[in-house]
């Protein structure tokens, strides 16, 4: 690990979150801001390198607001978010902490979270989970002892009350922006809304949403959330993807829970000469329509194994309208020694040396 | 029984107000349990709630019944056990994610909730299972609950007393889902303590 720059930023004094923010997190900045803000997911590595973990964030970062680092996702183990997001908000990335109740009880979370706000994780995106059964240890005692909903209301409990769920205190409360998911496109469609009104009433303050390859079943879910005026209250971030090939469309349909991918788009891949180029041409049109709707405040780029596109597809599509996204921006180190520009300039240029290669980081 | 189950659902209204009227007759009851003693009652009444809603909705016997905020279909039922509304992987046609043979409970709570008079306390946010309460009588914990509201009773539990905090419309609404009254011996779970 000798030889990374990236170990040497200082531990700071945990800093009060400016006014009418609930982290100060710069996620949370560009949103209040209204800008158009874009997340990208991060492929966890099989591997205790923290090298990886920088290597794998490095192109992301350049083009994002902030980085997701999942929890072990499709209930497959991998390096733990905690620690992805220990490393990469220490060296000066945004980051968002995945936190899933499949695998951990109320114990487990509640002081993970603290840990993880001492290491700087000001983002968190609280997760029900897959059922272990599609994973790669189908064997695995499922925890479930929360639920997305109210694992969202015991942390901003944590927060706003400075409390634990048994009631003690916590000297030191952690500022977290709060996130929950939806998924727009799957059963029950109809209720889909109301129950994003639930995670809003429980603590939500921002939105990712699983892959959206419909876009009439998009916009519809979208039109009764405006009428809800639910999109006043969180920041929607609607998650797309690149597509590999029908093949691998229909896979992901069929074995990863809760992926709605509608027949024309897999024909659409099937004609294609280059479905790569194609899936990743589609991702980029869906976010151009995105950006259209109403209420959507921003993306959420998932490349699961394509993640050496997610750079093109997120600068092609010109969402940041040539803005410098904050993925990569160091915090400041003291505050107001220095601004928060200048120390991003460092960090960005120093990020700049590797760019993505046509291989991805695999 | 899972066929029985999904009648329930069907019938959600008037099962409502059976259960709420079961529940009334309970709190009435109060003053008969506190004379012989909740710890005494405690698994006569189990027994039988065990059994009635066994048949009726597969209850799990949490001890902390939501039914009414969940458009009478059990929770516990839910792989997940999820107590706030469906995960993100229903399958097409309403099925379960976990256990595609089986219908969503979430999805069947959801429509069972559209026909009862207090349908909307589907959308309260629901606390977590307080896991030591398995296996006791939720009937008798309303009863104390409400019995213990009109005592003004001290609270003597910092836990108990943050989750009704926090969770303070839920308790409105299911007094049993984040309870603040003293337990009897024989409701909470040794087991589980353990
Ligand atoms: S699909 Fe419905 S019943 Fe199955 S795990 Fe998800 S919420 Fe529970």
């Amino acid at each position: 690990m000798s030889g990374s720059s990236e170990f040497t930023h200082p531990f700071q004094a945990y800093e009060a979150p400016p006014l009418g923010h609930s982290s100060g997190s710069r996620l949370e900045r560009v949103l209040r801001q209204g800008r158009f803000a874009v997340t990208a997911e991060l492929n966890p590595p099989d591997s205790a390198n923290a090298e990886d973990v920088f290597e794998a964030a490095r192109p992301l970062a350049e083009v994002v607001d902030a980085i997701n680092a999942t929890d072990a996702s499709g209930a497959n183990c991998h390096m733990s978010s905690i620690g992805i997001c220990s490393l990469l908000t220490r060296a000066g990335y945004g980051t968002i902490y995945q936190i899933s109740c499949r695998d951990r009880n109320r114990i487990a979370i509640q002081g993970d979270v603290l840990g993880a706000a001492a290491m700087g994780v000001k983002n968190v995106l609280c997760l029900t989970g897959d059922g272990v059964g599609v994973g790669d240890q189908p064997g695995a005692k499922p925890v479930f002892d929360l639920d997305s909903i109210s694992l969202l209301r015991a942390l901003k409990t944590m927060r706003d009350e400075g409390a634990f769920l048994s009631g003690r205190k916590i000297s030191s409360p952690p500022h977290l922006f709060l996130g929950a998911a939806e998924n727009p496109c799957v059963p029950p469609l109809e209720w889909r809304p109301e129950r994003l009104r639930k995670k809003i009433e429980a603590g939500a303050e921002y939105i990712q949403t699983n892959y959206i390859f419909d876009m009439p079943v998009f916009e519809a879910f979208m039109a009764r959330v405006r009428d809800l005026g639910l999109d006043k209250k969180v920041f929607i971030l609607a998650g797309v993807g690149p597509l590999a090939s029908a093949r691998a469309a229909r896979w992901m349909r069929s074995n990863v829970p809760g992926i709605h991918i509608p027949e024309h788009v897999i024909e659409r891949l099937e004609k294609a000469e280059k479905p790569g180029e194609e899936g990743k041409r589609l991702a980029i049109e869906l976010i151009q329509q995105i950006r259209e709707i109403k209420g959507v405040a921003g993306v959420h780029v998932m490349a699961y194994r394509r993640e050496h596109q997610v750079s093109d597809i997120i600068l092609e599509s010109g969402v940041l309208k040539g803005r410098r996204p904050e993925g990569s921006r160091r915090a400041r180190t003291t505050p107001g020694a220095r601004s928060g520009r200048e120390a991003g300039d460092e960090v960005s240029s120093a990020s700049m040396e590797t760019q993505p290669s046509d291989e991805g980081v695999r | 029984m899972y066929r029985l189950r999904l009648w329930s659902v069907r019938h959600s209204r008037g099962l409502e107000r059976l259960y709420k009227w079961v529940e009334g007759t309970m709190v009435a009851l109060d003053p008969l349990f506190s004379r012989l003693g909740y710890d005494r009652v405690e698994r006569p009444i189990a027994f039988v709630e065990r059994n009635v809603k066994g048949l009726l909705f597969d209850c799990e016997m949490c001890g902390q019944c939501v039914l009414s905020s969940t458009g009478m279909s059990c929770p516990m039922n839910c792989p997940k056990q999820l107590r706030n509304g469906p995960c993100g992987g229903v399958r097409p046609g309403g099925f379960c994610e976990v256990r595609p043979w089986m219908r969503c409970v979430w999805v069947d709570a959801w429509s069972g909730a559209q026909t009862m008079r207090n349908g909307a306390w589907i959308e309260e946010v629901l606390p977590p299972v307080d896991r030591s309460l398995k296996g006791s009588s939720s009937w008798l914990r309303v009863a104390r609950e409400k019995a213990a509201a009109r005592r003004a009773a001290p609270v003597r539990s910092r836990a108990r007393a943050i989750v009704a905090r926090a969770f303070s419309g839920a308790r409105r609404n299911e007094p049993a889902s984040a309870p603040l009254a003293e337990e009897p011996t024989s409701a909470v779970n040794q087991e589980a303590q353990r």
